[in-house]
């Protein structure tokens, strides 16, 4: 009985824990929603519900070429750094985890490097580089940064969930009659399917929420990133106050993200590779 | 089906550890061999190069009389159980059963058909649309084994396949695996570090050390005329005793009496480079309690007394452990021995014998017993090198061969 109490105790404790966690990750941003759906008029009023509902806010960003323009930047090159992150992760990651090749450690030691240099000390040069380069404000002006910082980060990840799968799986698929490419394809790739869904979220979720780089790096419309043009948002003239646009932009910059976490949660699925080995 | 041959095979790791060592072996169409020694002696290594999962630094593979060096393993047709199984987690039984066969571009009724066969031979039916991660540890082995014998490969290649199975069902495991082989009369190559699966499975037994064949031949051989101290010490379970024996006149000083020596053994240690000591090895299973012994066998072996530590009655005979005073057996192969069992030492000056007496012994625990044993069985060797000086032309004679 006793062992039973403490499990139903703990049971508690840990679930008000939870609940403290979420509650303090979640009121900033459903406080910053009901912002964004409330009038000029009743913005300042404190009300965590709002009283008076209204899209209007939502119609402003959308009505401005500004932040579509920014929008559509923001996933264009948001979604090609994250997959060419992803792909050249993931054979780098393969190669980390299952080969023994001459510089395999100072490849691992270097990108260590680039994942802790401090990015605001590149910012200067990288401008300077674009410029003269003829990159500056465009989309792979950005890309090209954000593909670097995320490689470290996609190796890292994608090498831990490489050397969870048994090895022996690869030799018994290429005893069974496989080719080193069909054992790839048809055994590996499947088991490590979670790690690469893993490291897209993540890489995904650094390009996108990226301001350093894309407020130096940009000057017009023509490659500016959501975080950025949220930071130029004024509103229609000078003297209309842009809180409720600038967190309506916020909650719609929110959503895909959402979306791709959900998108790709059920594909992660932890232990797929459990019954591959031993008893 | 094909006859396996390795040909001074050698195998150097880039880091410079020699796994392998010209390795030479005929494998025949059919036959059943077992590899098998200490962890660490290059078995899975030989394996491997068999299995074309590892490079062949030197010599030469022959499958069916044809080269394979140079052959990727899908090239060379021979199916592989691995010991931890290495089941495809996404894939049912039935999947990976089919996995060879779909790689072989079989149609759809065949390999359906192959699958259900297979899975009959190894009761597996039932189990068919499960995942590898809803089985037990029994099935996932039969599995393991289904996928492998689907295609009939032309030779089965076997990694330590039952050592993950807890005692009882790696004994029950051992049988179907032992029919199975006879069934199909496949050419199998199987590895083990257990003695005892080596002695009950193969037709053909190859006991490795560091790299290098020591003995081949059936598991009885090998038991009764072991080629070295190495082989003894391994084969057999309780192992055999060792003792150390120093050389006088004609006759040899050990702990357990003077044992009189053959012509043949004096003439060999009358050589001027021959030692002046050597390790007198005896099986368990060739003591007997003195009282039981008739006259007429007495004749054949010599008597002692020592104290009685421990009796274990097995109902079918006793195993009973004296301990007897003197210098410990000592050489290279011994000490590897005991390591690779776990058991250093076990203390005290003395050396402890491990006798199998009869049942009807009346030994009791902690009085002397006089303790008969047989000198046409005894091992004597060479700690230098190994060498058994008992064995000629390949059979053991004991010490009094002349
Ligand atoms: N990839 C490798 N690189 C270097 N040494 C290795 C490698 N694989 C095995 N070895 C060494 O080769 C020897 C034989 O190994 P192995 O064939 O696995 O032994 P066994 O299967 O008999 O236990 C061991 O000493 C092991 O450390
Ligand atoms: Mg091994």
């Amino acid at each position: 009985m006793a062992a039973a109490d403490t499990t139903a105790a703990a049971k508690w404790r840990w679930g008000l824990l939870d609940v403290v966690v979420v509650v303090f990750a979640l009121v900033p941003v459903l406080w910053i929603a009901s912002l964004s759906f409330k009038t000029t008029a009743t913005l300042t009023d404190g009300n965590f519900i709002p009283r008076e509902w209204t899209l209007e806010n939502y119609r402003t960003i959308f009505s401005t070429s500004q932040f579509v323009r920014a929008l559509g930047n923001s996933i264009g090159i948001a979604l090609i750094a994250t997959v060419v992150a992803v792909v050249l992760g993931t054979m780098a990651a393969y190669a980390v985890a299952r080969l023994d090749f001459p510089g395999k450690k100072a490849l691992v030691g270097v990108s260590l490097l680039i994942a802790m240099f401090p990015q605001v000390s590149l910012v200067s040069p990288l401008f300077e580089i674009e410029r003269s380069l003829g990159l500056f404000d465009t989309w792979p002006g950005l890309i090209l940064p954000y593909i670097t910082f995320a490689l470290p980060l996609a190796i890292y990840t994608l090498s831990a969930f490489f050397k969870q799968i048994p090895w022996d799986l690869e030799k018994a698929a290429k005893m069974d009659g496989a080719t080193s490419g069909q054992a790839f394809r048809r055994v590996i790739a499947p088991l490590a399917a979670p790690g690469v869904f893993t490291t897209a979220i993540l890489v995904f979720i650094f390009c996108w929420n990226d301001f350093l780089f894309a407020i130096s790096l940009t000057s017009t419309e023509r490659s500016r990133t959501v975080p950025v043009a949220l930071s130029f948002f004024t509103g229609e003239s000078q003297f209309e106050d842009p809180t409720g646009a600038i967190c309506a932009a916020a909650v719609v910059i929110t959503i895909p993200i959402i979306l791709f976490v959900l998108f790709f949660q059920r594909r992660i699925v932890s232990g797929l590779t459990s019954g591959a080995v031993k008893g | 089906m094909a006859d396996i041959v390795l040909d001074k095979v050698s195998k150097s790791f880039p880091d410079g550890t020699v796994a392998v060592r010209d390795v030479d072996l005929e494998i025949a169409d059919g036959e059943f061999v077992i590899l098998v020694g200490p962890s660490g002696c290059g078995k899975s290594t030989t394996l491997n190069m068999i299995a074309g999962l590892e490079d062949i630094s030197s010599g030469e593979l022959r499958i069916a009389g044809e080269r394979v060096n140079d052959k990727a393993p899908r090239d060379r047709d021979i199916a592989m159980v691995f010991q931890s199984y290495a089941l495809y987690p996404n894939m049912t039984v039935r999947e990976n059963m089919a996995f060879p066969l779909r790689l072989a571009k079989l149609d759809k009724a065949t390999i359906e058909q192959k699958v259900t066969e297979a899975a009959k031979v190894l009761e597996l039916t039932a189990l068919l649309d499960r995942k590898p991660a809803n089985l037990s540890g029994g099935q996932r082995q039969r599995v393991a084994m289904g996928r492998a014998i689907v295609r009939s490969p032309k030779a089965f290649l076997m990694d330590e396949p039952l050592s993950n199975l807890d005692a009882k069902l790696r004994v029950q495991m051992r049988t179907v695996v032992s029919r199975l082989q006879k069934q199909l009369g496949t050419t199998t190559v199987y590895v083990t570090h257990d003695q005892t699966e080596a002695m009950t499975l193969g037709d053909r037994v190859v006991i490795m050390r560091g790299g290098a064949v020591q003995q081949v031949g059936p598991p009885q051989e090998l038991y009764d005329h072991p080629a070295n101290l190495f082989v003894a010490g391994f084969i057999g379970s309780p192992s055999m005793n060792f003792l150390h024996a120093a050389v006088e006149e004609e006759t040899l000083r050990t702990a357990i009496g003077d044992v009189p020596l053959g012509d043949r053994i004096r003439r060999e240690l009358a050589a001027e480079d021959a030692p002046r000591e050597l390790i007198l090895g005896i099986r368990p299973e060739h003591f007997e309690d003195a009282g039981l012994v008739d006259e007429q066998t007495r004749g054949r072996g010599m008597e002692f007394e020592a104290p009685v530590e421990i009796v274990e009655s097995m109902g079918s005979d006793k195993y009973v452990y004296l301990t007897v005073e003197g210098e410990r057996a000592s050489a290279a192969e011994l000490e590897e021995l005991a390591a690779d069992v776990g058991t250093d030492d076990l203390g005290g000056a003395g050396a402890n014998l491990v006798t199998r007496l009869s049942a009807e012994s009346t030994v009791t625990e902690g009085e002397n017993r006089r303790i008969w044993f047989n000198l046409e069985k005894i091992h004597l060797f060479d700690p230098a090198n190994g060498r058994n000086l008992t064995l000629h032309e390949g059979r053991a004679a004991g010490a009094l061969a002349s």
